[in-house]
């Protein structure tokens, strides 16, 4: 059973908290980038494109025996790598608990800054579209008869 | 009062350390480590002189201006008039008359846009020519013409290096082209236009010529009447000066021929319902309270600028200019961005394997302030293929030793991201 949103912005709060410096937080998020799974290429269109004026950041959902998954990508590493920390905390989960759960744990571990619409890199509206895909699919989901 | 050379007196010996002694900010820390702020492209910090006119102002001398008979009003009044008259010297405009205030370069743009657009100087399938390297405040004025009044745009190219074709220039006028309007200097690439060639291309055949000189004023001298263009707009913020002031400069009997862009008050001589009586050059292109103290606080920065010679700025500039281009150049994998022959101190960069957007956030770490995206500038950074660059961009107060932190920054992010 994997685990819930709780534990795991829990699990990112303990590792980033043996993070020192500035330097070893963005190697951190840099290496999370580069495990990230490989963004399929056929979803790398204008459909599942999330602009921001710095980078570009894709955002690829699926809907599966109730839990709503993501494929994510970037052409910016730092924004490679926090897309990595989102995807590890909402994808596999249910819509409900995506959209019962919003990120505080960023501010935990000090990256809020770069999810502020004001960065423009695409996270702050890849946040609004994992949200959104949760009330999309939950709505449909509650649609479908018994 | 008429303000002369006289009124400047001798002008200051370059000293780059008594210059940044002279702007507070420069002392500050940021995470952590010294200012190193490489970002005056988008503005620049303000030098003490600038920042105690602004607080005299709102302490001593606060009114409103042009309308009231008492004293404070009448201080008010003069000082910024004043600093019209400052403006009107910097550039060597031919009469005060001829310098609008507005709140930047962006909205002097859309001013004579609009303002022409209302003269029906533009018809159906009239010409405005910019070029490849422009800012997004002179394109998009005329792209909103163009759905007004369905004019064509036409692009004058410009090569690999960054500089425009002028030969493709005159080959893009028509008969129905009707207004040239170029950056004099290109925020992104640095490229200086030959903007008095330009303008003598575009006259030879009646037509008129806006320059974008947002760019431009800190770095070197202007000087309209040589220039011989039209409209110049320039902002305060961009010449250490305060935001939300600039100047729009248009020739006195273009501008009297042109309609109001804003409808108000100080605009007019006489109101009734049925008609109004605007008011002359420039207070007619001037609705409503100005941002009084942003136009003495432009004063103050004409004055701080002026008290140097305006070459030994732009010789300290290009020194600095060849010491980054030759640090950076050698740094494996980047590739500087905009490499004319003729240049301001900017530079734009991509580093192979590097998103911009990495390496601004990296480098900020170590207190190095720079700019990354498309600057406003997106078919520009479109036609060298690319969806970003890396900026630095420099002041007379920057230092060589705040390029080799810029250079020792990449180095060390570069290594990161291995």
């Amino acid at each position: 059973m994997s685990d819930s949103i709780k534990e795991i912005q829990k699990q990112l709060e303990e590792e980033f908290e043996f993070l020192g410096n500035w330097e070893e937080r963005y190697k951190y998020i840099i290496d999370l980038g580069k495990e990230l799974e490989p963004y399929p290429e056929e979803f790398r269109t204008g459909k599942y494109k999330i602009s921001g004026c710095q980078s570009q950041v894709w955002l690829y959902p699926e809907f599966k025996d109730g839990k709503l998954y993501f494929k994510g990508d970037s052409d910016a590493m730092i924004v490679k790598g926090l897309v990595a920390l989102l995807l590890r905390v909402y994808s596999g989960q249910t819509p409900e608990d995506i959209l019962s759960n919003p990120p505080e744990f960023l501010k935990k571990i000090g990256i809020e800054k770069h999810l502020s619409p004001t960065r423009n890199n695409g996270l702050n509206s890849m946040l609004k579209q994992i949200r959104l895909y949760a009330l999309a699919f939950k709505t449909l989901s509650e649609k479908k008869p018994e | 009062m008429e303000i002369t050379e006289s009124t400047y007196g001798k002008t200051r010996t370059f000293d780059v350390e008594k210059i940044r002694a002279d702007f507070p900010i420069l002392k500050r820390e940021v995470n952590g480590k010294p200012l190193v702020y490489l970002d005056n492209a988008a503005t620049t910090q303000k030098p003490g002189s600038v920042i105690e006119t602004i607080s005299h102002y709102y302490k001593f001398n606060n009114a409103n201006i042009h309308r009231g008979l008492h004293f404070l009003s009448e201080v008010a009044t003069e000082e910024y008039e004043k600093a019209r008259l400052k403006a009107k010297e910097f550039i060597n405009a031919l009469s005060a008359s001829e310098i609008i205030f507005v709140r930047g370069t962006t909205e002097g743009i859309n001013l004579v846009a609009e303002s022409l657009s209302r003269k029906n100087h533009f018809n159906e399938g009239d010409e405005v020519i910019i070029s490849h390297m422009e800012h997004h405040s002179n394109i998009i004025p005329w792209q909103l013409i163009r759905e007004e009044k369905g004019i064509k745009i036409k692009v004058i190219p410009i090569n690999d290096k960054g500089e425009l074709l002028l030969d493709e220039l005159e080959k893009l006028i028509t008969k129905k082209t009707k207004l040239v309007s170029v950056v004099h200097v290109s925020n992104t690439l640095g490229t200086i236009n030959p903007v008095k060639q330009i303008v003598d291309i575009a006259h030879s055949y009646n037509i008129p010529v806006l320059v974008d000189g947002a760019q431009s004023t800190a770095h070197l001298k202007i000087d309209v009447q040589d220039l011989g263009c039209d409209f110049y707009a320039f902002s305060g913020h961009k010449m250490f000066g305060p935001t939300g002031i600039g100047v729009l400069y248009g020739k006195a009997e273009l501008l009297d021929s042109m309609p109001p862009y804003q409808g108000g008050g100080e605009m007019i001589r006489e109101v009734t319902f049925e008609k109004t009586v605007y008011n002359d050059i420039p207070h007619k292109f001037e609705a409503g309270t100005p941002n009084i103290v942003g136009g003495i606080g432009l004063g103050a920065a004409i004055d701080y600028l002026r008290s140097f010679n305006m070459e030994d700025i732009h010789n300290y500039e290009q020194e600095l200019l060849a010491y980054a281009t030759g640090l950076l150049s050698e740094i494996e994998g980047l590739r500087i961005i905009g490499t004319a022959e003729n240049k301001s101190a900017v530079i734009s960069f991509v580093i192979e394997g590097l998103h911009p957007y990495d390496i601004g956030t990296i480098i900020d770490t170590d207190g190095i302030a720079i700019r990354t995206g498309h600057h406003c500038t997106q078919p520009l950074i479109e036609r060298f293929g690319l969806t970003a660059t890396a900026r630095a961009s420099f002041a007379m107060y920057n230092t060589k030793e705040e390029i080799d932190k810029l250079a020792e920054s990449l180095i060390k992010t570069i290594k990161m991201f291995k």
